[in-house]
Protein backbone atom coordinates (compact mmCIF):
# COMPACT_ATOMS: atom_id res chain seq x y z
CA UNK A 1 0.00 0.00 0.00
CA UNK A 2 2.93 2.33 0.12
CA UNK A 3 3.28 2.91 -3.04
CA UNK A 4 -0.65 4.63 -3.22
CA UNK A 5 -0.05 6.15 -0.66
CA UNK A 6 2.31 8.38 -2.58
CA UNK A 7 -0.82 9.71 -4.09
CA UNK A 8 -2.32 11.52 -0.89
CA UNK A 9 -0.94 14.35 0.85
CA UNK A 10 -0.89 13.90 5.13
CA UNK A 11 -4.72 14.98 5.00
CA UNK A 12 -5.68 12.32 2.63
CA UNK A 13 -6.21 14.91 -0.46
CA UNK A 14 -4.61 13.75 -3.93
CA UNK A 15 -1.01 15.37 -4.41
CA UNK A 16 -0.03 12.79 -7.30
CA UNK A 17 -2.51 11.13 -9.71
CA UNK A 18 -0.38 8.13 -10.97
CA UNK A 19 -3.07 4.97 -10.74
CA UNK A 20 -6.87 4.66 -9.81
CA UNK A 21 -5.59 1.85 -8.06
CA UNK A 22 -5.89 1.88 -4.02
CA UNK A 23 -8.02 5.48 -4.22
CA UNK A 24 -11.08 5.84 -2.12
CA UNK A 25 -14.61 5.79 -3.77
CA UNK A 26 -15.09 8.86 -2.02
CA UNK A 27 -11.68 10.49 -3.36
CA UNK A 28 -12.79 8.99 -7.03
CA UNK A 29 -16.15 11.18 -6.61
CA UNK A 30 -14.74 14.14 -5.93
CA UNK A 31 -12.34 13.97 -9.07
CA UNK A 32 -15.60 13.61 -11.29
CA UNK A 33 -17.30 16.55 -9.37
CA UNK A 34 -14.79 19.06 -9.84
CA UNK A 35 -14.84 17.55 -13.01
CA UNK A 36 -18.12 18.22 -13.94
CA UNK A 37 -17.33 22.06 -12.18
CA UNK A 38 -14.89 22.37 -14.89
CA UNK A 39 -16.98 21.41 -17.80
CA UNK A 40 -18.36 24.28 -18.72
CA UNK A 41 -14.72 26.43 -19.24
CA UNK A 42 -14.99 25.32 -22.66
CA UNK A 43 -18.24 27.13 -23.32
CA UNK A 44 -17.31 30.75 -21.89
CA UNK A 45 -16.26 33.84 -24.20
CA UNK A 46 -12.88 33.18 -22.31
CA UNK A 47 -11.79 29.74 -22.12
CA UNK A 48 -9.95 29.81 -19.07
CA UNK A 49 -10.18 30.09 -15.15
CA UNK A 50 -7.06 32.03 -13.55
CA UNK A 51 -6.16 28.68 -10.82
CA UNK A 52 -3.47 27.82 -11.71
CA UNK A 53 -1.79 31.43 -13.15
CA UNK A 54 2.13 31.15 -12.55
CA UNK A 55 2.12 27.78 -12.52
CA UNK A 56 4.44 25.84 -14.83
CA UNK A 57 3.32 22.40 -16.00
CA UNK A 58 5.64 20.08 -17.80
CA UNK A 59 4.30 17.17 -20.37
CA UNK A 60 7.27 14.92 -19.80
CA UNK A 61 6.41 12.29 -22.91
CA UNK A 62 8.85 9.78 -23.24
CA UNK A 63 6.18 7.52 -25.85
CA UNK A 64 4.60 9.78 -28.67
CA UNK A 65 1.05 10.51 -27.94
CA UNK A 66 -1.02 13.49 -29.75
CA UNK A 67 -4.32 12.66 -28.38
CA UNK A 68 -2.97 12.39 -24.65
CA UNK A 69 -0.88 15.12 -24.53
CA UNK A 70 -2.75 17.42 -26.42
CA UNK A 71 -5.18 17.28 -23.65
CA UNK A 72 -3.52 17.71 -21.10
CA UNK A 73 -1.97 20.94 -22.47
CA UNK A 74 -5.37 22.67 -23.26
CA UNK A 75 -6.44 21.20 -19.76
CA UNK A 76 -3.27 23.02 -18.11
CA UNK A 77 -3.82 25.87 -20.34
CA UNK A 78 -7.30 26.33 -19.60
CA UNK A 79 -6.35 26.39 -15.91
CA UNK A 80 -3.83 29.45 -16.80
CA UNK A 81 -0.62 27.37 -16.06
CA UNK A 82 2.25 27.74 -18.47
CA UNK A 83 2.92 24.60 -20.33
CA UNK A 84 5.89 22.63 -21.60
CA UNK A 85 5.95 20.13 -23.94
CA UNK A 86 9.34 17.76 -23.90
CA UNK A 87 8.90 14.56 -26.11
CA UNK A 88 11.86 12.61 -25.09
CA UNK A 89 13.17 9.57 -26.81
CA UNK A 90 13.82 6.86 -25.12
CA UNK A 91 17.81 6.16 -24.49
CA UNK A 92 17.73 2.04 -23.34
CA UNK A 93 21.17 2.85 -21.90
CA UNK A 94 21.10 3.92 -18.47
CA UNK A 95 17.33 4.79 -18.35
CA UNK A 96 17.62 5.43 -14.48
CA UNK A 97 20.64 7.73 -14.20
CA UNK A 98 19.75 10.04 -17.37
CA UNK A 99 15.34 10.50 -16.48
CA UNK A 100 17.12 11.76 -12.87
CA UNK A 101 19.09 14.01 -14.59
CA UNK A 102 16.49 15.49 -17.18
CA UNK A 103 14.22 15.57 -13.90
CA UNK A 104 16.97 17.35 -11.75
CA UNK A 105 17.35 19.94 -14.87
CA UNK A 106 13.25 20.71 -14.92
CA UNK A 107 13.45 20.82 -11.12
CA UNK A 108 15.78 23.77 -11.40
CA UNK A 109 13.93 25.90 -13.76
CA UNK A 110 11.42 25.91 -11.06
CA UNK A 111 8.55 23.80 -13.24
CA UNK A 112 5.50 22.64 -10.52
CA UNK A 113 3.66 19.85 -12.23
CA UNK A 114 4.82 16.44 -14.72
CA UNK A 115 2.85 14.99 -16.45
CA UNK A 116 4.36 11.73 -17.02
CA UNK A 117 4.10 9.61 -20.29
CA UNK A 118 6.76 6.28 -20.51
CA UNK A 119 6.76 3.16 -22.00
CA UNK A 120 7.76 1.49 -18.78
CA UNK A 121 5.77 0.27 -15.73
CA UNK A 122 6.46 2.20 -12.82
CA UNK A 123 7.59 5.23 -14.13
CA UNK A 124 4.84 8.08 -12.66
CA UNK A 125 5.26 6.28 -9.53
CA UNK A 126 9.26 6.05 -9.62
CA UNK A 127 9.43 9.78 -10.61
CA UNK A 128 6.92 10.70 -7.97
CA UNK A 129 9.01 9.17 -5.08
CA UNK A 130 12.69 10.58 -6.43
CA UNK A 131 11.25 14.43 -7.39
CA UNK A 132 11.34 17.29 -4.41
CA UNK A 133 8.00 17.72 -2.34
CA UNK A 134 7.08 20.48 -3.99
CA UNK A 135 6.87 18.89 -7.14
CA UNK A 136 3.29 16.94 -8.25
CA UNK A 137 2.91 13.85 -10.59
CA UNK A 138 0.53 13.11 -13.02
CA UNK A 139 0.57 9.54 -15.03
CA UNK A 140 -0.40 9.97 -18.53
CA UNK A 141 0.48 6.05 -18.88
CA UNK A 142 3.48 3.84 -18.05
CA UNK A 143 3.69 0.55 -20.14
CA UNK A 144 1.13 -1.77 -19.30
CA UNK A 145 0.39 -0.47 -15.63
CA UNK A 146 -1.78 2.32 -15.36
CA UNK A 147 -3.74 5.15 -17.52
CA UNK A 148 -6.06 6.98 -14.61
CA UNK A 149 -7.05 10.07 -16.45
CA UNK A 150 -8.28 7.80 -18.92
CA UNK A 151 -10.18 5.73 -16.71
CA UNK A 152 -11.47 8.77 -14.77
CA UNK A 153 -12.70 10.47 -18.08
CA UNK A 154 -14.30 7.26 -19.50
CA UNK A 155 -15.89 7.13 -15.40
CA UNK A 156 -17.12 10.81 -16.05
CA UNK A 157 -18.69 9.84 -19.57
CA UNK A 158 -20.38 7.13 -18.01
CA UNK A 159 -22.07 9.10 -15.08
CA UNK A 160 -23.17 11.90 -17.35
CA UNK A 161 -25.00 8.74 -19.41
CA UNK A 162 -25.93 6.55 -16.62
CA UNK A 163 -25.28 8.46 -13.26
CA UNK A 164 -26.20 5.05 -10.67
CA UNK A 165 -22.71 3.16 -10.84
CA UNK A 166 -24.19 0.41 -9.10
CA UNK A 167 -26.73 -0.68 -11.26
CA UNK A 168 -24.27 -1.04 -14.53
CA UNK A 169 -22.96 -4.09 -16.33
CA UNK A 170 -19.67 -3.04 -17.80
CA UNK A 171 -18.14 -4.70 -20.43
CA UNK A 172 -14.30 -4.31 -21.15
CA UNK A 173 -13.29 -5.79 -24.94
CA UNK A 174 -9.97 -6.66 -26.18
CA UNK A 175 -6.67 -6.31 -25.48
CA UNK A 176 -6.61 -6.75 -22.03
CA UNK A 177 -3.36 -7.79 -21.41
CA UNK A 178 -1.62 -4.99 -22.95
CA UNK A 179 -3.79 -2.57 -21.78
CA UNK A 180 -3.23 0.37 -19.20
CA UNK A 181 -6.39 1.85 -19.79
CA UNK A 182 -8.46 -2.00 -19.08
CA UNK A 183 -6.27 -2.18 -15.88
CA UNK A 184 -6.99 1.45 -14.56
CA UNK A 185 -10.72 0.92 -15.57
CA UNK A 186 -10.87 -2.18 -13.76
CA UNK A 187 -9.84 -0.57 -10.38
CA UNK A 188 -11.81 2.75 -10.97
CA UNK A 189 -15.44 0.77 -12.17
CA UNK A 190 -14.66 -1.73 -8.85
CA UNK A 191 -14.04 1.13 -6.64
CA UNK A 192 -16.69 2.91 -7.60
CA UNK A 193 -19.56 0.15 -7.07
CA UNK A 194 -20.16 -0.84 -10.62
CA UNK A 195 -22.53 -4.22 -10.15
CA UNK A 196 -20.61 -6.61 -12.82
CA UNK A 197 -17.25 -5.65 -14.36
CA UNK A 198 -16.72 -7.90 -17.56
CA UNK A 199 -13.67 -8.81 -19.76
CA UNK A 200 -14.49 -10.18 -23.18
CA UNK A 201 -10.66 -11.36 -24.86
CA UNK A 202 -9.35 -14.29 -26.61
CA UNK A 203 -7.19 -16.52 -24.30
CA UNK A 204 -3.85 -14.62 -25.68
CA UNK A 205 -4.79 -11.19 -24.92
CA UNK A 206 -5.78 -11.65 -21.29
CA UNK A 207 -3.37 -11.19 -18.14
CA UNK A 208 -3.18 -14.57 -15.86
CA UNK A 209 -5.28 -14.31 -12.80
CA UNK A 210 -7.55 -11.32 -13.84
CA UNK A 211 -10.28 -12.67 -11.73
CA UNK A 212 -8.70 -11.40 -9.08
CA UNK A 213 -9.12 -8.27 -10.17
CA UNK A 214 -12.70 -9.13 -9.89
CA UNK A 215 -14.27 -9.22 -13.25
CA UNK A 216 -16.23 -11.87 -15.06
CA UNK A 217 -13.92 -13.29 -17.88
CA UNK A 218 -15.50 -14.16 -21.44
CA UNK A 219 -14.25 -15.53 -24.44
CA UNK A 220 -17.29 -15.19 -26.33
CA UNK A 221 -18.92 -11.82 -27.60
CA UNK A 222 -22.34 -12.65 -27.51
CA UNK A 223 -22.35 -14.35 -24.20
CA UNK A 224 -20.42 -10.88 -22.91
CA UNK A 225 -22.19 -8.46 -24.20
CA UNK A 226 -25.50 -9.68 -23.21
CA UNK A 227 -27.36 -7.09 -21.43
CA UNK A 228 -24.88 -5.15 -20.05
CA UNK A 229 -25.35 -1.24 -20.11
CA UNK A 230 -22.01 -0.06 -21.43
CA UNK A 231 -19.12 -1.26 -23.81
CA UNK A 232 -15.56 0.03 -23.38
CA UNK A 233 -13.93 -0.94 -26.83
CA UNK A 234 -9.99 -0.92 -26.17
CA UNK A 235 -7.44 -0.63 -28.95
CA UNK A 236 -5.79 -3.59 -30.55
CA UNK A 237 -2.01 -2.54 -30.44
CA UNK A 238 -1.09 -4.16 -34.28
CA UNK A 239 2.34 -4.88 -33.20
CA UNK A 240 0.80 -7.55 -31.34
CA UNK A 241 0.10 -9.54 -34.32
CA UNK A 242 3.98 -9.92 -34.90
CA UNK A 243 4.38 -11.50 -31.54
CA UNK A 244 2.03 -13.90 -32.89
CA UNK A 245 -0.64 -13.83 -30.04
CA UNK A 246 -3.42 -13.22 -32.85
CA UNK A 247 -3.70 -15.04 -36.31
CA UNK A 248 -4.59 -11.48 -38.24
CA UNK A 249 -6.49 -8.60 -37.54
CA UNK A 250 -9.46 -9.85 -39.95
CA UNK A 251 -9.81 -13.06 -37.51
CA UNK A 252 -9.67 -10.47 -34.67
CA UNK A 253 -12.63 -8.38 -36.22
CA UNK A 254 -14.85 -11.32 -36.86
CA UNK A 255 -14.27 -12.83 -33.28
CA UNK A 256 -14.12 -10.05 -31.27
CA UNK A 257 -14.51 -6.71 -33.48
CA UNK A 258 -18.01 -4.96 -32.09
CA UNK A 259 -20.50 -4.69 -35.24
CA UNK A 260 -24.32 -3.71 -35.41
CA UNK A 261 -25.15 -7.16 -35.16
CA UNK A 262 -23.20 -8.46 -32.09
CA UNK A 263 -23.97 -5.13 -30.32
CA UNK A 264 -28.01 -6.53 -30.18
CA UNK A 265 -26.64 -8.51 -27.07
CA UNK A 266 -26.55 -5.60 -24.96
CA UNK A 267 -29.13 -3.23 -23.33
CA UNK A 268 -31.26 -0.74 -25.82
CA UNK A 269 -29.65 1.79 -24.45
CA UNK A 270 -25.85 0.66 -23.89
CA UNK A 271 -22.96 3.37 -24.55
CA UNK A 272 -19.86 2.15 -26.89
CA UNK A 273 -17.01 3.86 -25.57
CA UNK A 274 -13.58 3.81 -26.78
CA UNK A 275 -10.42 5.37 -25.66
CA UNK A 276 -9.07 5.95 -29.36
CA UNK A 277 -7.33 6.12 -31.50
CA UNK A 278 -9.99 3.78 -33.21
CA UNK A 279 -8.67 0.93 -35.53
CA UNK A 280 -11.98 1.03 -38.00
CA UNK A 281 -12.62 -2.22 -38.80
CA UNK A 282 -9.88 -4.12 -36.66
CA UNK A 283 -11.89 -3.62 -32.90
CA UNK A 284 -14.55 -1.66 -34.36
CA UNK A 285 -17.03 -1.51 -37.33
CA UNK A 286 -17.26 2.28 -38.44
CA UNK A 287 -21.42 1.99 -38.40
CA UNK A 288 -20.58 1.54 -34.80
CA UNK A 289 -18.21 4.02 -34.19
CA UNK A 290 -19.99 6.28 -36.06
CA UNK A 291 -23.73 5.57 -34.40
CA UNK A 292 -26.16 6.64 -32.16
CA UNK A 293 -24.75 4.49 -29.38
CA UNK A 294 -21.38 5.72 -29.85
CA UNK A 295 -19.84 8.04 -26.87
CA UNK A 296 -16.02 8.08 -28.55
CA UNK A 297 -16.16 12.33 -28.92
CA UNK A 298 -17.95 12.84 -25.79
CA UNK A 299 -14.93 10.80 -23.88
CA UNK A 300 -12.54 13.28 -25.78
CA UNK A 301 -14.07 17.01 -24.13
CA UNK A 302 -14.57 15.19 -21.38
CA UNK A 303 -10.61 14.39 -21.31
CA UNK A 304 -10.25 17.84 -20.43
CA UNK A 305 -12.40 18.62 -17.57
CA UNK A 306 -11.37 15.62 -15.87
CA UNK A 307 -7.47 16.60 -16.50
CA UNK A 308 -8.21 20.15 -15.66
CA UNK A 309 -9.76 18.55 -12.00
CA UNK A 310 -6.71 16.39 -11.16
CA UNK A 311 -4.45 19.00 -11.78
CA UNK A 312 -6.47 21.99 -9.90
CA UNK A 313 -6.97 19.06 -7.00
CA UNK A 314 -3.12 17.87 -7.05
CA UNK A 315 -1.71 21.53 -6.98
CA UNK A 316 -3.92 22.42 -4.62
CA UNK A 317 -2.41 19.83 -1.96
CA UNK A 318 -0.77 22.20 0.06
CA UNK A 319 2.24 21.33 1.92
CA UNK A 320 1.10 22.97 5.44
CA UNK A 321 -2.87 23.80 5.45
CA UNK A 322 -3.39 26.90 6.56
CA UNK A 323 -7.03 27.79 6.45
CA UNK A 324 -7.52 31.35 6.01
CA UNK A 325 -10.94 32.90 5.77
CA UNK A 326 -11.79 35.65 3.48
CA UNK B 1 -25.39 41.30 18.75
CA UNK B 2 -28.00 38.25 18.70
CA UNK B 3 -29.17 37.31 14.88
CA UNK B 4 -33.14 37.54 16.72
CA UNK B 5 -32.29 41.24 16.19
CA UNK B 6 -32.30 41.27 12.65
CA UNK B 7 -35.47 40.84 10.88
CA UNK B 8 -33.83 39.38 6.94
CA UNK B 9 -36.84 39.33 5.48
CA UNK B 10 -38.04 42.31 5.83
CA UNK B 11 -33.99 43.36 5.50
CA UNK B 12 -34.01 42.47 2.02
CA UNK B 13 -37.53 43.83 1.23
CA UNK B 14 -35.80 47.39 2.07
CA UNK B 15 -32.90 46.44 -0.35
CA UNK B 16 -35.29 45.55 -2.77
CA UNK B 17 -36.90 49.21 -2.60
CA UNK B 18 -33.34 51.29 -2.41
CA UNK B 19 -31.66 49.31 -5.81
CA UNK B 20 -35.11 50.20 -7.58
CA UNK B 21 -34.87 53.70 -6.47
CA UNK B 22 -30.67 53.34 -7.62
CA UNK B 23 -31.52 51.51 -10.94
CA UNK B 24 -34.46 54.14 -11.78
CA UNK B 25 -31.61 57.08 -11.12
CA UNK B 26 -29.38 55.25 -13.60
CA UNK B 27 -31.84 54.50 -15.72
CA UNK B 28 -30.74 50.50 -15.90
CA UNK B 29 -34.21 48.87 -17.29
CA UNK B 30 -33.40 45.44 -17.82
CA UNK B 31 -30.92 44.06 -15.10
CA UNK B 32 -29.70 40.43 -14.69
CA UNK B 33 -28.78 38.86 -11.15
CA UNK B 34 -25.60 36.77 -10.44
CA UNK B 35 -25.77 35.22 -7.01
CA UNK B 36 -22.53 34.45 -5.21
CA UNK B 37 -22.47 30.84 -4.16
CA UNK B 38 -24.20 29.90 -1.61
CA UNK B 39 -25.74 32.58 0.76
CA UNK B 40 -25.33 35.13 -1.99
CA UNK B 41 -27.87 33.01 -4.01
CA UNK B 42 -30.22 32.60 -1.38
CA UNK B 43 -30.51 36.54 -1.13
CA UNK B 44 -30.49 36.87 -4.93
CA UNK B 45 -33.47 34.53 -5.56
CA UNK B 46 -35.70 36.96 -3.10
CA UNK B 47 -34.53 40.29 -4.67
CA UNK B 48 -35.35 38.95 -8.26
CA UNK B 49 -38.94 38.02 -7.39
CA UNK B 50 -39.27 41.94 -5.54
CA UNK B 51 -37.76 43.32 -8.55
CA UNK B 52 -40.47 40.76 -10.53
CA UNK B 53 -37.41 39.46 -13.26
CA UNK B 54 -38.48 37.50 -15.01
CA UNK B 55 -34.97 35.62 -15.77
CA UNK B 56 -33.34 33.36 -13.89
CA UNK B 57 -30.34 34.32 -11.88
CA UNK B 58 -27.16 33.39 -12.66
CA UNK B 59 -24.68 31.79 -10.25
CA UNK B 60 -21.79 32.48 -9.56
CA UNK B 61 -19.00 29.58 -7.85
CA UNK B 62 -15.76 31.54 -7.33
CA UNK B 63 -13.88 28.78 -6.63
CA UNK B 64 -12.30 28.67 -9.28
CA UNK B 65 -10.63 32.61 -9.04
CA UNK B 66 -10.10 32.38 -5.12
CA UNK B 67 -6.98 34.45 -4.17
CA UNK B 68 -6.05 31.63 -1.42
CA UNK B 69 -6.17 28.56 -3.76
CA UNK B 70 -2.39 27.88 -3.29
CA UNK B 71 -2.49 28.03 0.54
CA UNK B 72 -6.04 26.04 0.80
CA UNK B 73 -6.88 24.11 -2.39
CA UNK B 74 -9.72 22.99 -4.15
CA UNK B 75 -12.85 24.18 -1.99
CA UNK B 76 -14.59 20.55 -1.78
CA UNK B 77 -18.02 19.84 -4.05
CA UNK B 78 -19.41 23.25 -5.36
CA UNK B 79 -21.65 23.03 -8.03
CA UNK B 80 -20.10 25.07 -11.51
CA UNK B 81 -20.80 28.60 -12.56
CA UNK B 82 -24.06 28.78 -14.53
CA UNK B 83 -24.83 32.68 -16.42
CA UNK B 84 -27.58 31.19 -18.53
CA UNK B 85 -27.82 34.64 -20.28
CA UNK B 86 -25.43 37.02 -22.01
CA UNK B 87 -23.25 39.52 -19.86
CA UNK B 88 -21.93 41.18 -22.85
CA UNK B 89 -23.64 45.31 -22.01
CA UNK B 90 -25.90 43.98 -19.53
CA UNK B 91 -26.25 45.46 -16.57
CA UNK B 92 -25.42 43.33 -13.22
CA UNK B 93 -26.94 43.30 -10.34
CA UNK B 94 -24.03 41.00 -8.14
CA UNK B 95 -25.64 39.99 -4.98
CA UNK B 96 -23.74 38.35 -1.59
CA UNK B 97 -24.75 37.65 1.66
CA UNK B 98 -21.75 39.18 3.48
CA UNK B 99 -19.32 41.14 2.46
CA UNK B 100 -15.85 41.13 4.10
CA UNK B 101 -12.54 41.52 3.22
CA UNK B 102 -13.65 42.25 -0.32
CA UNK B 103 -11.70 39.44 -1.99
CA UNK B 104 -14.77 37.57 -2.79
CA UNK B 105 -16.30 40.59 -4.97
CA UNK B 106 -12.96 40.83 -6.62
CA UNK B 107 -12.75 37.20 -7.97
CA UNK B 108 -16.34 37.68 -9.03
CA UNK B 109 -15.70 40.54 -10.99
CA UNK B 110 -12.88 38.89 -12.87
CA UNK B 111 -15.25 35.49 -13.42
CA UNK B 112 -17.64 37.49 -14.65
CA UNK B 113 -15.42 39.32 -17.29
CA UNK B 114 -14.41 35.80 -18.61
CA UNK B 115 -17.70 35.46 -19.60
CA UNK B 116 -18.37 38.94 -21.22
CA UNK B 117 -18.08 42.80 -20.93
CA UNK B 118 -21.15 44.25 -18.94
CA UNK B 119 -22.53 47.61 -19.02
CA UNK B 120 -22.06 48.03 -15.26
CA UNK B 121 -22.38 46.12 -12.20
CA UNK B 122 -24.35 47.21 -9.00
CA UNK B 123 -23.37 45.27 -6.11
CA UNK B 124 -25.85 44.74 -3.11
CA UNK B 125 -24.72 42.22 -0.24
CA UNK B 126 -26.71 41.83 3.01
CA UNK B 127 -24.33 42.19 5.63
CA UNK B 128 -21.73 44.95 5.10
CA UNK B 129 -19.04 44.19 8.06
CA UNK B 130 -15.95 45.86 8.92
CA UNK B 131 -12.40 44.41 7.71
CA UNK B 132 -11.84 45.53 3.90
CA UNK B 133 -8.79 44.29 2.66
CA UNK B 134 -9.39 46.11 -1.35
CA UNK B 135 -11.17 48.84 -2.18
CA UNK B 136 -14.73 47.25 -2.61
CA UNK B 137 -18.13 48.94 -1.68
CA UNK B 138 -21.62 48.04 -1.98
CA UNK B 139 -24.42 50.27 -4.01
CA UNK B 140 -26.99 48.45 -1.57
CA UNK B 141 -26.76 47.01 1.56
CA UNK B 142 -28.84 45.67 4.48
CA UNK B 143 -27.32 46.31 7.65
CA UNK B 144 -23.92 47.25 8.66
CA UNK B 145 -22.50 45.93 11.16
CA UNK B 146 -18.88 45.81 13.46
CA UNK B 147 -17.27 43.15 15.02
CA UNK B 148 -13.95 41.90 16.19
CA UNK B 149 -11.27 40.55 13.77
CA UNK B 150 -12.03 37.19 15.04
CA UNK B 151 -15.57 36.74 14.71
CA UNK B 152 -17.45 35.78 12.02
CA UNK B 153 -21.51 35.99 10.44
CA UNK B 154 -22.48 33.39 8.02
CA UNK B 155 -25.98 33.25 6.69
CA UNK B 156 -28.03 29.91 7.07
CA UNK B 157 -30.80 28.95 4.62
CA UNK B 158 -32.19 28.77 2.39
CA UNK B 159 -35.40 28.83 4.45
CA UNK B 160 -35.34 30.07 6.65
CA UNK B 161 -32.87 32.67 6.23
CA UNK B 162 -31.10 33.08 9.50
CA UNK B 163 -28.13 34.35 10.59
CA UNK B 164 -25.30 32.86 12.56
CA UNK B 165 -22.58 34.20 14.60
CA UNK B 166 -19.19 32.62 15.90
Amino acid sequence: MASDNIQLDKNGHLKHFLSTEGLSRNLLFDILDHAESFAGVGDRAVKKVPILRGKTIVNLFFEPSTRTRTTFELAAKRLSADVLNLNIAQSATSKGESLQDTLQTLEAMHCDMFVVRHASSGAAHFIASQVSPRIRIINAGDGNHAHPTQAMLDMFTIRRHKPDFTKLKVAIVGDILHSRVARSEIHALTTLGVNEVRVIAPLTLLPSKVESLGVHVFHDMEKGLENVDVIIMLRLQRERMRNALLPSEKEFFVSHGLTEEKLKAAKDDAIVMHPGPINRGVEIDTQVADGERSVILQQVSHGIAIRMAVMAMCMGSPDELSAVES
Amino acid sequence: MSPTQIDIESTISRMADSLKLHLKEREIDNPLIIGIQTGGLWVAEKIRSSLGISEANGVLNIAFYRDDFSRIGLHPRVSPSSLPFEIEDKHIILVDDVLHTGRTIRAAMNEIFDFGRPASITLVVLIDRNGRELPVEANISGKRLELNKDEHVKLLGPEPLALEFK
